[in-house]
């Protein structure tokens, strides 16, 4: 029973690190799809989600509009850097926009240093209760909010792209650019669309995270790769795909650290994109389609 | 015409070690040098070939940590360990390019940013042989018969290496094979429909820029002689990817160009930020941030980086000129 228990702990944390994961990578796939930017600020937008919470909760305003004012702003600069840096550079080749967005991620980290120092902050959410016990294995309040609030939040991102207007009209863009703007799809305001809703998911996945590992100003960089991972894995071509590549690297990374030891748990991450990237390109959940071209 | 900006070069180059004599200036010269080197190989692989390498540091490191490790640990010369790590770095190049180079576009950039990474924690891990996270020191001087270079010396023979590596990518460039590259860069598809074996050529570039990148890691260690992973990180790759691409990619001595306006600008920013601003960390973090503005500015303004915007400059003046001469013309008649 005991290797059971530790397997299920294993397994617990890494599906409370891949809905993290899982949500980085989503944003990703969205503003990979529609605009064919590589957007290196993605986990910016998380660190700064988290940052910013942590500093309203220690200003004294409470945790849900702490959160909610942290998740705003994050939007509000994904929109400036949209329409500053991406729009206006839009005809650009895809390396100098992937230059771009790397210039945009030093930009934030360096105006994070200066606002939040290098201090790591904490987020205290559910910290007087103890640990839940679930078959043999703990779980922390935190770990379990993070892993309730990921699978809501992917959840709406779903709704929001099956069931309304603007959700349609931006997986029109993310299937054919072209095609959707002889629909009458302006794809300028897509890739404004695009940012600002994965910059939203990218600060909640930030916010959630936050109390579980801490938060510091540079772990942006970090997150960005993981959530490039996830959604390699995933295909790069869709959100179902994100989600499912998230919580599998999230397994994966747990379990490696868990029988292999810590030290190589990054390393193993990396090794894993490796192997899909050379022997499934297309990534491992990908449903068969059409070469993209 | 086009060879006065070249000898203008080659000339402040050449004198620049007695214009600016602090160990300083020199020390930046050096690096500039070295950075150069790995460079001028992203640019004939990035610029030419199209292929974009978000790792080459992992390249960088086998250079400089074959030769920081055969001479720390096993007292091997270190003009021995100079070619084994641009073999090593080589070989491990040749077998990551072998499937990496299939990938296209994004996936290949993923593929490379991977590899680097890779390399990174690995020697961040193994700390038996590279010393871990807290380096390697103690890496003997280079020295030719018996004579430890001093500064100077160690400043020309890296430009001479600079030199030696321009001159042959610009062979290269200027051979059949510069053309079939061009073509690959346009389009792969009519590169192979015209009979160019772009897979192997794709393999053979990427192999000689990673022998580039080890010859400059070779060139670091012995002239830094204490280092560690993080001086091989991935901030490292971005520098040299940026580096590259704000040269203008597309030119070799744009390259270099990209590489001095990088080295100097952070330099700049480290000797002017302090002055305005007291407090130790907002200095690191305004340097960080003005650092990335004027990264994403020349790229959204300059798109070719600066020998593009140089280019553009000249053939806008050039119109002028002609059309200033034509309305005199007209106004004579």
């Amino acid at each position: 029973m005991e290797g059971m228990a530790s397997l299920t702990q294993f397994l617990l944390v890494g599906l409370t690190l891949g809905s993290i994961y899982a949500l980085v990578a989503v944003g990703f796939v969205l503003v990979y799809n529609v605009t064919g930017v590589l957007n290196f600020t993605q986990g910016e937008f998380c660190m700064l989600g988290a940052m910013l919470a942590a500093t309203f909760v220690r200003l004294g305003i409470h945790f849900l509009p702490a959160s909610f004012l942290a998740v705003s702003i994050v939007v509000l600069a994904a929109a400036l850097l949209e329409r500053a840096a991406i729009s206006s550079a839009r005809k650009a080749t895809p390396l100098t926009l992937i230059f771009i967005t790397l210039g945009a991620a030093i930009v934030i980290r360096g105006v994070a240093l200066l606002f939040f120092g290098t201090e790591p902050y904490t987020l205290p959410v559910f910290q007087n209760l103890r640990p839940l016990q679930l078959a043999g294995a703990s779980v922390t309040w935190a770990s379990l909010s993070a892993l309730v609030v990921g699978v809501i939040v992917v959840l709406l991102v779903f709704l929001l792209l099956e069931r309304t207007m603007a959700g349609k009209a931006l997986r029109a863009c993310m299937i054919n650019r072209l095609a959707a703007q002889l629909m009458g799809i302006s794809p300028q305001l897509m890739s404004l669309l695009a940012f600002v809703l994965s910059a939203a998911v990218g600060a909640v996945a930030g916010i959630i995270i936050a109390p579980i590992t801490l938060a510091v100003y540079d772990m942006g960089l970090m997150l960005s790769l993981k959530g490039f991972i996830a959604a390699t894995l995933g295909g790069l071509a869709s959100a179902p795909g994100a989600i499912a590549g998230g919580l599998l690297l999230g397994v994966l990374e747990a379990l490696g650290a868990g029988y292999i030891g810590s030290g190589y748990k990054d390393v193993a991450a990396f090794i894993v994109l490796l192997i899909v990237l050379f022997v499934r390109p297309d990534g491992l959940i990908s449903a068969v389609r059409g070469e993209r071209v | 015409m086009r060879k006065w900006p070249l000898l203008l070069t080659v000339l402040l180059v050449l004198l620049y070690p007695y214009l600016l004599q602090s160990t300083y200036f020199r020390t930046i010269g050096i690096f500039i040098g070295i950075r150069a080197i790995v460079v001028i190989g992203l640019c004939l692989l990035m610029g030419y070939a199209g292929q974009a390498s978000l790792g080459q540091a992992a390249f960088y490191a086998l250079g400089a940590y074959t030769s920081g490790v055969l001479t720390v640990r096993y007292g091997v010369s270190p003009w021995l360990a100079l070619p084994a790590g641009i073999i090593l770095a080589s070989v491990v190049a040749a077998a990551v390019g072998w499937p990496a180079l299939k990938l296209r576009g994004h996936f290949l950039a993923l593929a490379t940013l991977s590899f680097g990474l890779i390399v990174y924690f690995l020697l961040k891990q193994w700390s038996f042989l590279t010393g871990g996270p807290s380096g390697l020191s103690g890496i003997p001087a280079l020295s030719v018969a018996g004579a430890r270079l001093r500064s100077a010396e160690y400043y020309y023979l890296v430009w001479g290496t600079v030199a030696l590596v321009a001159w042959l990518a610009h062979n290269i460039v200027h051979s059949r094979i510069g053309r079939s590259l061009r073509a690959i860069h346009d389009s792969e598809t009519a590169a192979e429909c015209l009979g160019v074996d772009t897979f192997r050529l794709k393999l053979q570039l990427f192999v000689l820029s990673a022998a580039y990148a080890a010859l400059a890691g070779t060139l670091y260690a012995h002239f830094v002689r204490f280092f560690s992973p993080a001086a091989f990180g991935f901030k490292v790759s971005i520098e040299f990817a940026i580096m590259a691409a704000l040269g203008g990619m597309a030119s070799i001595y744009g390259g270099v160009l990209g590489v001095a306006t990088v080295t100097l600008l952070i330099e700049v920013l480290r000797a002017v930020v302090p002055l305005a601003l007291p407090a130790a960390h907002a200095v690191a973090a305004v340097e960080t941030a003005v650092f990335g503005l004027i990264l994403v500015a020349v790229f959204i303004f300059l798109p070719d980086g600066l020998a593009g915007g140089a280019q553009q400059l000249r053939t806008r003046l050039v119109a002028r000129r002609a059309a200033a001469a034509g309305q005199t013309k007209e106004a004579r008649s």
